[in-house]
């Protein structure tokens, strides 16, 4: 019982750590990015590379998904992206399925169809015991990466100037550009951070995720729940929702397998029914 | 009403609406050469089959998406739905294939109108997560319910009986594509004269502007549900087309993919004039057959190239391109049509 909330907890904040950055592009620039999973992808597929064709150790390959994805991120942000923003969503929506399938079907050209496994250090396997509770070393390992990361996006939010400059630009784009935030560059600067997350978040959840070329395909839907429903005004939003989402996930999989997905694709849609602009939204 | 009482900017606007559903003469020419490839092509009836059930597909997300203005990002649903009932149908010994295509539209109708109530709600990004988890959740019933559908099998032992008990399904595919093609004209005209009603110069007036619409007091909600719900049972037909025709459904009709697709189709043909759709299947067919010809398992990658060549380029300005275009070829066509009107008035 605990094992499975702990479990559920450790995916949780993978999933927020994967989804964050989603939040931002959706709740800063309003704009529909499908592809998220896609950076996501990027940053797994780079510790899958380093780490087996060239021995590079698990924990230094962590930033540099973190990097390699961000720099993706940026660039495509500012060469493809930032020329959708003023469009309806359904370009937005056209164009970053284009990118998902491109990504997909150039990953699986690259690397094949396979399963990735990414080989975890030995200290970072195995479980141990804590009150009669098994509890998996890397679960925990999950935790603490993902939960010091959520309080740094906090903190960053909430007392630097680049975090009130952030909010600034979420509430009121137009008011924040005419008090002279440059909210382009800002916006550029937190695609970049985001996807980076999202790539450090694919590598950290290859694991347990598990890594192959439909990835963004698959873990789209959750991403898109963990923002539609914690909505994008805070950082708390998503981070509740993904933990949600992810004890759901995982309780559901385990106590009534044969409803599968079943139990988050309704829980979603029964949420939007109730509060379409999310759970923790302000209403506009 | 009199001539006298008609002012002269509502006698155009009345005589421009009388003249929009009337045929043209590239339509007619259209649909000629769409007959005529059932009879001139007989060795590519299959790759025709297909097009038509996907042009069905399209003209369904046409009238919501090109009209209504409604994205959707889960139409596989009522396409997979109608797909397995009328599989289903047909296992179980129904095999009459009308009857099927019924049945399955009224199946497709009934969830559309069920969920047509979740969909409207909320703005965009609302509504594409609600299309998206809809067909998820069928699909994952459809996954789970193995003992009825065979899960990640698919659904085999169809057997189809003769259409009207004559026409019976040949190898070569000439049946099923008359099959789809009678059928996808039949909507078609349909769809055609619809969208020249009130009601679809309505649906037109909520997807430019839903406050204004219903400032002047067109039901903005009803009518977005009853476009829904037709659509649905639209995809629903298109679905059982398939499944009747090929007598196999499998899980990937209710696919995320097949959702994407079926946007591009219509985006690639131009969505808000009901042949966009049927164009756009045609172009994406071929180019499927070809590139994947190429290289068969990276066929999305040019599917999604295209995807992103398409919106940054900007999907109007190739629209008006083509427009401009078609304009020019049809206007010699056209031209007599129009004269004897001016004259009138």
């Amino acid at each position: 019982m605990l094992t499975i909330l702990f479990d559920g907890v450790a995916y949780g904040m993978l999933l927020f750590v994967l989804a964050v950055g989603l939040a931002v592009t959706l709740g800063l620039m309003n704009f529909v990015n499908l592809a998220h999973g896609a950076f996501a992808m990027a940053g797994g597929y780079v510790t899958v590379v380093l780490m087996n064709r060239y021995g590079v150790p698990f924990l230094a390959c962590l930033p540099l998904a973190f990097l390699a994805s961000a720099a993706i991120g940026a660039i495509l942000e500012r060469t493809l992206y930032r020329r959708l923003y003023d469009r309806p969503h359904l370009d937005h929506v056209l164009f970053s399925i284009g990118l998902v399938f491109m990504a997909v079907a150039a990953v699986d050209y690259a690397m094949g169809s396979q399963q990735q496994v990414v080989r975890l250090p030995a200290w970072l396997t195995g479980r141990f015991d804590l009150a009669g509770i098994g509890i998996g070393k890397y679960r925990t390992f999950l935790i603490v990466i993902c939960g010091l990361l959520a309080l740094i996006l906090q903190l960053t939010l909430s007392f630097t100037r680049f975090g009130i400059r952030l909010r600034a630009a979420v509430d009121d784009r137009r008011v924040a550009r005419g008090l002279g935030i440059p909210v382009n560059a800002i916006f550029a600067a937190t695609f970049a951070v985001g996807s980076g997350l999202a790539g450090l978040g694919g590598a950290l959840g290859a694991e347990i995720l598990g890594l192959d070329p439909t990835f963004p395909l698959k873990f789209m839907i959750y991403f898109l729940i963990v923002v539609v429903v914690g909505g994008s005004a805070s950082i708390i939003g998503p981070f509740v929702a993904a933990l949600v989402l992810g004890i759901a996930d995982v309780a559901g999989k385990y106590y009534v397998p044969a409803l599968g997905t079943f139990v988050i694709y309704t829980l979603m849609i029964a949420i939007l029914i109730v509060r379409p602009q999310g759970l923790f939204a302000r209403p506009r | 009403m009199s001539d006298a009482r008609i002012s002269g900017t509502t006698a155009e606007v009345a005589a421009a609406l009388a003249a929009a559903p009337r045929w043209r003469a590239a339509e007619i020419a259209f649909w000629v050469l769409t007959v005529a490839a059932l009879f001139a092509l007989p060795r590519h009836q299959l790759i025709g089959n297909e097009i038509a059930i996907l042009a069905l597909f399209a003209l369904s997300l046409d009238l919501i998406l090109g009209y209504a203005g409604v994205v959707s990002l889960g139409h596989a649903a009522f396409f997979g739905l109608g797909a397995y009932v009328a599989g289903l149908l047909a296992k179980a010994g129904y095999g009459d294939p009308l009857f099927g295509l019924v049945v399955a539209a009224l199946a497709a109708t009934s969830v559309g109108f069920a969920t047509s109530f979740l969909v409207l709600r909320g703005a965009d990004l609302t509504r594409l997560m609600v299309t998206l988890g809809v067909a998820l959740l069928l699909g994952e019933i459809a996954n789970r319910a193995a003992w009825l559908t065979g899960g990640a099998d698919g659904l085999q032992g169809i057997a189809m009986k003769p259409i009207f008990g004559i026409f019976d399904f040949d190898m070569r595919g000439h049946t099923a594509f008359s099959y789809s093609l009678a059928v996808l004209f039949l909507l078609f005209v349909v769809a055609r004269r619809l969208v020249h009603s009130p009601f679809g110069w309505s649906l037109r007036a909520i997807r430019d502007n839903p406050l204004r619409a219903a400032a002047i007091g067109v039901p903005v909600g009803p009518r977005l549900r009853a476009v829904y719900t037709l659509s649905a049972a639209y995809a629903g037909v298109a679905g059982a087309l398939l499944a009747q025709t090929t007598q196999f459904v499998s899980l990937d009709v209710f696919a995320f993919d097949r959702s994407a697709d079926v946007l591009l189709v219509l985006v690639i043909g131009g969505a808000g004039y009901l042949y966009g759709g049927l164009i756009g299947a045609l172009l994406f067919k071929l180019a499927q057959d070809v590139l994947s010809g190429l290289t068969p398992q990276y066929w999305h990658f040019w599917v999604g190239l295209l995807l992103v060549v398409l919106v940054l380029v900007g999907r109007e300005r190739i629209a008006r391109g083509a427009k401009s275009v078609l304009k020019g070829l049809t206007r010699r066509s056209r031209g007599p049509a129009v004269a004897p009107k001016s004259e009138g008035a």
